[in-house]
């Protein structure tokens, strides 16, 4: 009975271990059963929707490409002006292209893509399915026989799974045409050389390595919104602090992971 | 209005945490036959109603839906049974990010192989039925609290279920609303020839549409029986609900002391919920 007095601080730890295991679980347990009724839907008759997949596409991909651009662009021209900067001290400017090159694809293209991404999209993802829980439409969409899990989250999972990726390629792109831009000049280069040059310092393996960090993170920002959004309870006030903790968690969740993958990635 | 049992509930216990909502509840429900669950506000009647669309497991006692005991029932097989079923929610439950006609029309494209034509003309045909007739292209945030109600029973009753649930139907409505709705009620179970269970607390609506009464309290089944049988009866907790009269509680000293007393009684109440 008072057992919360004596032990407040450890019993308190232990149920915040508790919880986080928990959600681990339950993040997990969405994945498998979204890929579960992305296989076999159609063989029970729960089929997941190709308009729903490109709606969700379009939502979440396309839409963000302009922002996406925008600020790839913006920090491929800083990270130019930097480097150019403390390289130049040591008379090395030349391997900025390749310094570049390799941040880009490597590290800041997939990082901006996703937390934009998660900006954007895992709020959106709470809110949408945070709202849906509070009206009863969750539990409207169960007794009609149609499992929310398929029909509510492999669409916007299988969207980012394909729309970060691809979004993170555009990223890349820019941010190296925005350093471009600014460097080209510096070196003494064509923007057309200036690319071709960090088209050749780029080894395969760079950009995949970015590409496959930002299909962990795809899955990331759609587990992590959708979780927030079904755990909802209590009204409009529930559905706010779900969508801010959706982008809290999947930012600190994409830039560990990310951590994570790049100490593994690059011994 | 005779038939074998739709509905068979028998010694149904459920528990919300540490505390026991239903209390070996028994049930049934013949096939045509519109029975309302009343009871006041805590007394079980929504929790029933979740535990008969299987939204939530019981701890003891058994639900069988249409001859089938729902605990045996694997995912596929409770979906298949679910087509057989509609449910009306208290605030609607209508999707808010699709216009009327899409949220009628949903089960149909979620369950059948039908053309979006043959979709459309079934969909509106529902929409007719609950005198929505032309309302198909409106979104749900723009129609009144009736309509959401007949809307969302349009959706519910789609796929011709067999068994119709209605959770509340007057609630939050002006008499006259309320009252065109029992009708409405009264219709789709001579029309379509459903079972038809209705959770209310409303009177009025009860007696007028109900073939049997059930009058839940503190999770137990008080009586079961006709308007004249529930209206006649001498039970005091019956006549209460009848005649507004406000319960005499009697506080239970150890509960009381207890729920002042125990600091994670609340908390536990809470994660149960979450």
């Amino acid at each position: 009975m008072a057992r919360s007095n004596h032990l407040g601080a450890s019993w308190r730890i232990w149920r915040a271990v508790v919880r986080l295991f928990e959600a681990f679980g339950y993040v997990g347990a969405l994945l498998v059963e979204s890929m579960y009724w992305l296989i076999t839907g159609p063989k029970h008759g729960q089929r997941v929707g190709w308009r729903a997949i490109a709606e969700q596409m379009v939502e979440v991909g396309l839409k963000a490409v302009p922002i996406v651009a925008v600020l790839s662009f913006t920090v491929g021209l800083s990270l130019a002006i930097q480097l150019i900067y403390t390289l130049s001290e040591f008379g090395a400017e030349s391997q900025v292209v390749l310094a570049i090159a390799t941040g880009v694809t490597r590290e800041f293209g997939p990082l901006i893509t996703a937390i934009l991404v998660a900006g954007r999209t895992a709020s959106a993802l709470a809110a949408r399915i945070g709202s849906m829980t509070v009206s009863q439409e969750v539990d409207a969409l169960r007794v009609m026989g149609v499992e929310p899990v398929r029909y509510l989250v492999a669409p916007p999972l299988l969207a980012l799974l394909v729309m970060v990726p691809t979004l993170t390629i555009i990223s890349d792109f820019v941010g190296i045409l925005g350093a471009g831009l600014y460097s080209s000049g510096a070196l003494g280069l064509s923007l057309t050389a200036y690319m071709l040059a960090s088209l050749d310092a780029l080894a395969p393996a760079d950009v995949l390595q970015g590409l496959a960090k930002s299909v962990v993170f795809g899955m990331i920002i759609a587990l992590v919104g959708v979780r927030c959004g079904f755990v909802v309870r209590g009204g409009a006030e529930g559905v706010g602090q779900g969508t801010t903790q959706a982008v809290v968690i999947a930012i600190s969740a994409i830039v560990i992971t990310d951590m994570i993958f790049t100490f593994f990635m690059n011994r | 209005m005779s038939g074998s049992p739709v509905i068979e509930v028998d010694q149904l216990v459920t528990h919300y945490g540490r505390r026991k909502i239903l209390d070996g509840v028994d049930l049934t429900v013949d096939a045509g036959e519109i029975r309302v669950i009343m009871g006041g506000s805590g007394s079980g009647k929504s929790t029933l109603l979740w535990h008969l669309l299987g939204l939530y497991r019981a701890s003891a006692g058994s639900i069988r839906l249409l001859g089938k005991d729902t605990s045996t029932l694997n995912h596929s097989q409770w979906r298949d049974l679910r087509k057989n079923l509609g449910v009306s929610f208290q605030g609607g439950a209508l999707f808010t990010s699709m216009t009327v006609g899409d949220n009628v029309a949903m089960p149909l494209r979620e369950h059948t192989d039908l053309d979006e034509n043959t979709i459309r003309i079934m969909s509106r045909m529902k929409l007719e039925v609950v005198n929505l007739g032309g309302f198909q292209d409106l979104m749900p945030a723009q129609l009144s609290g009736g309509m959401i109600k007949r809307a969302a029973l349009a959706r519910a009753i789609v796929m011709d279920p067999k068994l119709l649930f209605f959770d509340e139907p007057s609630a939050g409505l002006d008499p006259v609303v309320a009252a065109e709705l029992d009708e409405l009620i009264l219709k789709l179970r001579d029309a379509f020839n459903m079972s038809v269970v209705v959770v209310t607390h409303e009177l009025d609506s009860a007696f007028k549409i109900a073939d049997k009464i059930s009058v839940l309290h503190e999770g137990k089944v008080l009586l079961t029986g006709t308007v004249d049988q529930v209206q006649a009866s001498k039970v005091e907790r019956v006549q209460d609900l009848l005649g507004r009269r406000p319960r005499t509680t009697e506080v239970d000293a150890d509960e009381y002391l207890k729920r002042l007393t125990e600091e994670e009684y609340g908390e536990y109440i809470q994660s149960v919920r979450g």
